[in-house]
C-alpha cells in the first residue's frame, strides 16, 4: 500500500520532481497577473484545466477577463483568436497533448495563420505525468515547430517561465509555450539570466563537451555538467528556450569549439531539439558527433515519473554517460 | 455613401432586392470570366448578403478596420464569390477588381484570405466561424460598445464538433451580441448533405440560442429575423436560413445539387437572362 501511495503520488501532474533549494509556488501565474495589472489587453482562457496549469491566480484577480470554455480545446484555442481579432491579448491554458493533437488546425489556421496574438501555454510537457500517453505531450514541440510563425517555448525553470511570460505577452504573434508548474524550482539566477525570444543562453562554459539543452533538461544538464566537473571533465550548458525561431548561430559557435556534443530535451529525439541541433549543424558546415537524450519513438506507458524518468533515461545520469561513453 | 450603415425602419425592401440582383450579376460576371465558381452557393447567399450590407450592418466601407463596426464573418471560405459582390457593391473593393476572382495574384480568392479588407477571418477551414466569432463578441463585450458579431455558417458545417463546443460556449458566455446565420441549402462536398442534421432548429434551441426558421431567399423574412436579433437579452440568436442553392437562375436552381455546379462556356448569356427574366417577371 505504501508503494502505490509513494506511485500515486509520484504520477505528478506536471509537480516538478526536485523542489530542493529554491522554488516559486505558479511562476506563470504570478507574472500572468504582473501582466494583467498592467495591461487591460491580457485575458485568460482555459479548456477545465485552470487549476493544473496555474491559470486561478489570473482569474482570481481579473475574473472579468477570464474564461473557462470547458473541455473543449479547439473552442479554447478559437475564441482566442476571436479575442485576439479584437485586440486583446489571450494567454490560454490546456494540456500539450490538447493544444497539439485536439486544436492542431486551430492553432495553424485560426491563430498561425492570420498572425494573431495568441498566447498557448501547456502543461504536462513530455514525460512530467505517470498518465500514460494520453496525457504525456512527447511530441508537441515538433509539431509546433512546424507551424509557420509560431513561437516555441520550453522554459528551464521559475525565473524562465516568469520572463518568458511577459517577454511573449510583449511580441507580436502567436506564441506556444510548456509550462513547468507548481512549486517550479528557481535554477537560473535571475539577477543574470536575461530570457530573450529566438537566443541561446549559455548557463554554463566549459571547452571539453558541449550539452546543447531546453526545458527542464536544462536543470538536469547543469547537474550532469558539476558531476562531470568532479571526473575532470569541462562541460559547457547551452540553454535553448525557444525552440523557434531558432538561434543556430550559437548551436554552430558551440560545436565550433568542443569536441562533442550531447542535446538533452524533455521530448521524442525526433522532430525537436536533437534534430533542430542536427539541422543548425549541417546547414553551418559543421557536422559533430551527435549524442541524443531524448524521449522514444512511443507513447509512454503509466507509472510514477521517477520510475519513468529512469527507464527512458532522462536523468542527469543519462546525460553523464552520454558525454563519458564517447 | 454613409460613413456608417445605420440600419432604418422601415426596411426598402425593393431597394434591398435591387442590391440582391446587383450581387447575382457581380457573381454570373464573375464565374463567367472565371470559367467556374460556387456560384450555387454565391446565388443562394445573395440576399442575406444584401440584407446584411446595406440594411443591418454597421460598418465604414472607406475604414474596414473601424473599432465599433459591426464584424460579419463568413464561416464558408468557398462563398466568397458572395462576398466580393457585396464589398463591391458596399465600395470597400472596386468593381472592377471582380473580374480578376480565382486568378493567380488576384486578393479575391476563391477562398477568403484575411488579407483582403473586408475579410474578418480566413476561411476555408469549416469549423472554425462560429468559434472565432464568439472570441470576437467576447471582446467586444468587454469593450462596452454595442458592436456586434454575425457568423455565416453552412449546414454541413453543424457536421464538425467545433461548431458545437463554439454554440455551447455562446450559450452559456450569453452572448446577445452574436448572430449565427446557418444556411442550409442541402448541399455539401459529397453532394446532398450526408448525415442527418434535422431538426436544425432546435438543435440550435437546445444550445441557449434565440432560434428563427425563415427562407433565406425570401427579403421580407431576412430583415424581419435580423430586427427580431437585435435584442439584447443574454442570449445569442440563430437565424436557420433555408436557401436555394442558384437562386434567381432558373437553370442552376434545377440543376443537379452539386457542391461545384457545372456550367458550359456557352451558358453564360443565358443565366444572365434568366435572372434578368426573373428579377422582373
Amino acid at each position: 500500500m505504501a508503494e502505490a501511495a509513494r506511485g500515486g503520488r509520484t504520477r505528478a501532474m506536471g509537480e516538478s520532481e526536485q523542489v530542493a533549494g529554491t522554488s516559486i509556488e505558479a511562476p506563470f501565474g504570478k507574472a500572468l497577473v504582473e501582466l494583467g495589472h498592467a495591461r487591460n489587453d491580457i485575458v485568460g482562457l482555459t479548456a477545465d484545466l485552470g487549476k493544473y496549469t496555474d491559470i486561478y491566480p489570473f482569474r482570481d484577480a481579473f475574473p472579468e477577463r477570464f474564461f473557462n470554455v470547458g473541455m473543449a480545446e479547439q473552442n479554447l484555442v478559437a475564441v482566442s483568436a476571436g479575442l485576439a481579432h479584437t485586440g486583446r491579448t489571450p494567454f490560454c491554458t490546456t494540456y500539450g497533448v490538447f493544444a497539439t493533437r485536439r486544436a492542431y488546425d486551430f492553432v495553424a489556421i485560426a491563430c498561425a495563420h492570420a498572425k494573431l496574438n495568441v498566447k498557448i501555454v501547456a502543461g504536462l510537457p513530455g514525460l512530467t505525468t505517470g498518465y500514460g500517453g494520453t496525457h504525456q505531450a512527447t511530441e508537441d514541440l515538433a509539431l509546433m515547430r512546424m507551424v509557420p510563425g509560431l513561437v516555441v517555448i520550453d522554459p528551464c525553470d521559475a525565473t524562465d517561465i516568469m520572463q518568458a511570460t511577459h517577454a511573449i505577452a510583449d511580441h507580436d504573434g502567436p506564441v506556444y509555450m510548456r509550462l513547468l508548474r507548481a512549486a517550479v524550482p528557481v535554477v537560473l539566477d535571475p539577477a543574470r539570466y536575461a530570457f530573450r525570444i529566438g537566443k541561446a543562453a549559455l548557463v554554463r562554459d566549459g571547452g571539453d563537451v558541449g550539452i546543447v539543452s531546453t526545458g527542464f533538461m536544462t536543470q538536469r544538464a547543469l547537474e550532469a555538467a558539476a558531476v562531470l566537473a568532479e571526473r575532470g571533465i569541462c562541460a559547457a550548458v547551452l540553454h535553448m528556450p525557444t525552440l523557434k525561431p531558432f538561434d543556430a548561430d550559437a548551436v554552430a559557435a558551440l560545436a565550433s569549439r568542443v569536441d562533442r556534443l550531447v542535446v538533452a530535451e524533455n521530448h521524442v529525439s525526433a522532430g525537436g531539439l536533437a534534430s533542430q541541433v542536427a539541422e543548425a549543424l549541417f546547414n553551418h558546415g559543421a557536422v559533430r558527433r551527435l549524442a541524443r537524450i531524448g524521449l522514444p519513438d512511443a507513447f509512454i506507458e503509466c507509472g510514477s515519473v521517477p520510475h519513468l524518468q529512469a527507464k527512458y533515461g532522462i536523468l542527469p545520469q543519462d546525460i553523464v554517460r552520454a558525454v563519458t561513453d564517447a | 455613401m454613409a460613413r456608417v450603415n445605420h440600419p432604418v425602419d422601415p426596411a426598402p425592401i425593393a431597394f434591398l432586392q435591387g442590391k440582391a440582383l446587383a450581387l447575382r450579376r457581380h457573381m454570373i460576371g464573375m464565374a463567367r470570366q472565371l470559367g467556374q465558381g460556387y456560384i450555387g452557393q454565391g446565388l443562394g447567399i445573395a440576399d442575406t448578403l444584401a440584407a446584411l450590407y446595406f440594411h443591418e450592418l454597421r460598418y465604414d466601407p472607406a475604414d474596414t478596420r473601424w473599432a465599433g463596426r459591426d464584424r460579419f464573418v463568413l464561416s464558408t471560405g468557398h462563398y466568397s464569390i458572395a462576398l466580393w459582390a457585396a464589398l463591391a457593391e458596399a465600395g470597400v473593393i472596386p468593381v472592377e477588381e471582380l473580374s480578376t476572382y480565382g486568378a493567380d495574384g488576384s486578393r479575391l480568392d476563391m477562398s477568403t484570405l484575411d488579407t483582403t479588407p473586408g475579410v474578418e477571418m480566413t476561411g476555408g477551414s469549416l469549423g472554425h466561424g462560429l468559434g472565432q466569432a464568439v472570441g470576437m463578441a467576447l471582446g467586444l463585450r468587454l469593450d462596452g460598445g454595442d458592436a456586434r458579431v454575425f457568423v455565416e455558417l453552412s449546414d454541413g458545417e453543424m457536421q464538425e464538433g467545433s461548431t458545437w463546443e463554439a454554440a455551447m460556449s455562446a450559450g452559456h458566455f450569453g452572448l446577445d451580441n452574436l448572430v449565427a446565420l446557418v444556411d442550409c441549402n442541402g448541399i455539401q462536398a459529397d453532394g446532398k448533405v450526408v448525415i442527418e442534421i434535422e431538426p436544425v432548429a432546435d438543435k440550435w434551441r437546445a444550445f441557449g440560442f434565440v432560434v428563427s426558421e425563415i427562407d433565406g431567399n425570401d427579403m421580407s423574412q431576412l430583415v424581419h429575423a435580423l430586427h427580431g436579433a437585435r435584442s439584447r437579452d443574454r442570449k445569442p440568436k440563430a437565424i436557420v436560413l433555408r436557401t436555394l442553392p442558384g437562386k434567381g437562375v432558373r437553370t442552376l436552381e434545377q440543376r443537379e445539387k452539386a457542391h461545384f455546379v457545372r456550367v458550359e462556356p456557352g451558358e453564360w448569356d443565358d443565366l444572365l437572362i434568366e435572372l434578368e427574366a426573373n428579377a422582373h417577371g
